[in-house]
């Protein structure tokens, strides 16, 4: 993919994170599009990592979660132990902010494996805190570059739980952003296309899809990057960090 | 009360082949000079855990002293994917066990208090339908709760600021799940930058990460946890994670890098010689901000 349809998609993610929300950010992609938001519409956003890290203020995007950087800015840094049992077990924080190398329409996030799991084709790095963080913020927001590979019917290995098979729990996936469109979740818990980029039609987004794809009623177009947008971007290295 | 040892001998003495070994350090104070030792003496069979396996696990992988993983996250900070440890696993190579984070911690948690297991209550997916994960019903109510049993370490190995004579030992930071690695374990060998007076420490108490008494042995390793860092005395070596990814994809270039700055070098000393001094002295200049 282009650097500018990974910055595109950064910004899209970045808009759907709102100010003052505690955001528990991903690598990758999440990143990017965590400090986009921060630096534009959310100053208040509190960007929560995984390392332990509450409430960071990056002077430049930093390359993992463990960054000295990310320390040093930092409001304070918790034992993970504490983060995961004390804040996210408990429904401190609102967003999850989650990449991964297969997505399915029930929002399951694979980051494990591509292929069976005892014999993978590519082993990937594995959960992390990823599928903890999907079990218990408040919404997860994903952001998958798409393809049919990246978009099964069925996920290789389920890493992160969506919703399950039938129905919709309170939590869980709400948004997926992808670089030909925008997915919310309905009310039976399938994944749904809402918008998409300009010259991007509903027919390239199924060919892209590897199920009878859901579409909302009305499909919108999402506005393109705005100057400011672009700036911060460019700011922040235009989006040429790893996927994961 | 904690022996002082140097690195060579603290691993002589107490990590043996066959054992259940932690490296702790989350991104941050990643016990490298103990890692690298235990490659130089050729310990076999280990079983390694760790939440974040990092280049330290890849390295040890690539030189054949594990025949098991305990982990929960096996990636390259923020560049990708651990080559070693993908190719390994691919060829099926290595046995590994695998949780989320907050399994991994909450399996420490037990160990360190002592207890068979923990409650937590992540939901099921296809880990725990490999590795089912029992239910405990709370005696207080009818609500169940899923549980992750005890990980018990026979050793723990841990890098931080600095200890006193006695064996206190020192860190801040970004501290992951090391207080609970180190408890967990039945023995802890600490690395640390430097030795410092009890008496200028006693002020430091909120930094104090373990007592002396529950320390094994300390060893003094300055730059210790390079390519990881130690905040505010060193920061992360960034190029080299990066140089680890290509180095890594080439089972030769491995074996070449491990020879050159672990085999063939007698200890930490002889390894930041080989480094440029300007780079080591970079990285200390960076950290400075934090003092």
């Amino acid at each position: 993919m282009t650097t500018s349809r990974r910055g595109e998609m950064a910004i899209v993610g970045a808009r759907l994170l709102r100010d003052g929300e505690r955001v528990l950010v991903g690598v990758g992609l999440p990143n990017l599009a965590a400090n986009v938001a921060k630096r534009l519409h959310a100053p208040h956003l509190v960007l929560v990592y995984e390392s332990g890290v509450i409430d960071a203020h990056p002077p430049r995007l930093p390359l993992s979660i463990g960054d000295p950087d990310l320390v040093r800015t930092s409001l304070c840094v918790l034992p993970i132990g504490d983060l995961f049992s004390q804040y996210l077990q408990t429904g401190w924080i609102d967003v999850g902010f989650l990449g991964g190398a297969q997505i399915d329409r029930r929002g399951n996030l694979n980051s494990t494996v591509i292929g069976p799991y005892d014999h993978p084709k590519v082993r990937l790095s594995g959960s992390g805190g990823a599928a903890d963080i999907a079990s218990f913020a408040r919404r997860t927001i994903m952001l998958i570059p798409q393809d049919l590979q990246r978009f099964p019917a069925a996920v290789d290995f389920i890493t992160s739980p969506g919703h399950p098979k039938r129905g919709r729990r309170t939590q869980g996936p709400a948004s997926v952003v992808t670089d030909l469109g925008l997915f919310d979740f309905d009310e039976e818990g399938e994944m749904r296309l809402t918008s998409v980029y300009p010259g991007v039609s509903i027919k390239d987004v199924q060919q892209r899809t590897g199920w009878p794809l859901r579409i909302a009623q009305e499909i919108s177009e999402i506005p393109p990057p705005t100057p400011a947008e672009l700036d911060v971007l460019r700011e922040l290295g235009g989006g040429q960090e790893a996927a994961y | 009360m904690a022996e002082l040892l140097t690195v060579h001998d603290a691993v002589a003495r107490y990590v043996a082949d066959d054992q259940v070994v932690y490296l702790a350090g989350f991104t941050h104070l990643i016990p490298f000079a103990f890692g690298h030792e235990i490659i130089r003496q050729r310990r076999r069979h280990l079983t390694l855990c760790r939440a974040t396996p990092d280049l330290v696990y890849d390295q040890m992988i690539a030189a054949g002293v594990a025949d098991r993983l305990v982990f929960s996250y096996a990636g390259n900070p923020g560049l990708g994917l651990l080559q070693v440890f993908r190719q390994a696993v691919q060829r099926g190579e290595l046995e590994i066990e695998e949780y989320t984070h907050f399994e991994l911690v909450a399996r420490l948690s037990a160990g360190a208090a002592g207890l068979p297991f923990w409650p937590l209550r992540s939901l099921e997916n296809d880990l725990t339908a490999r590795r089912p994960r029992p239910r405990v019903r709370s005696p207080f109510g009818d609500e169940e709760v899923a549980v992750v049993p005890a990980l018990r370490p026979d050793v723990t190995l841990v890098h931080a600021h600095c200890a006193d004579e006695d064996g206190n030992v020192y860190a801040w930071g970004l501290l992951g799940e090391v207080k609970e690695a180190a408890l967990a374990a039945h023995r802890i060998l600490v690395s640390v930058e430097e030795i410092r007076p009890a008496a200028s420490l006693r002020r430091e108490r909120d930094h104090l990460l373990i007592p002396g008494f529950r320390v094994q042995s300390i060893s003094v390793a300055p730059f210790g946890a390079h390519p990881s860092y130690v905040q505010g005395v060193y920061d992360r070596d960034t190029a080299f994670y990066t140089e680890w990814d290509r180095i890594s994809r080439d089972p030769e270039a491995t074996r070449k890098w491990l020879a050159r700055f672990v085999d063939a070098v007698p200890d930490r000393e002889a390894y930041l010689r080989l480094l440029p001094p300007d780079r080591l002295a970079a990285l200390k200049e960076a950290a400075q901000v934090d003092n």
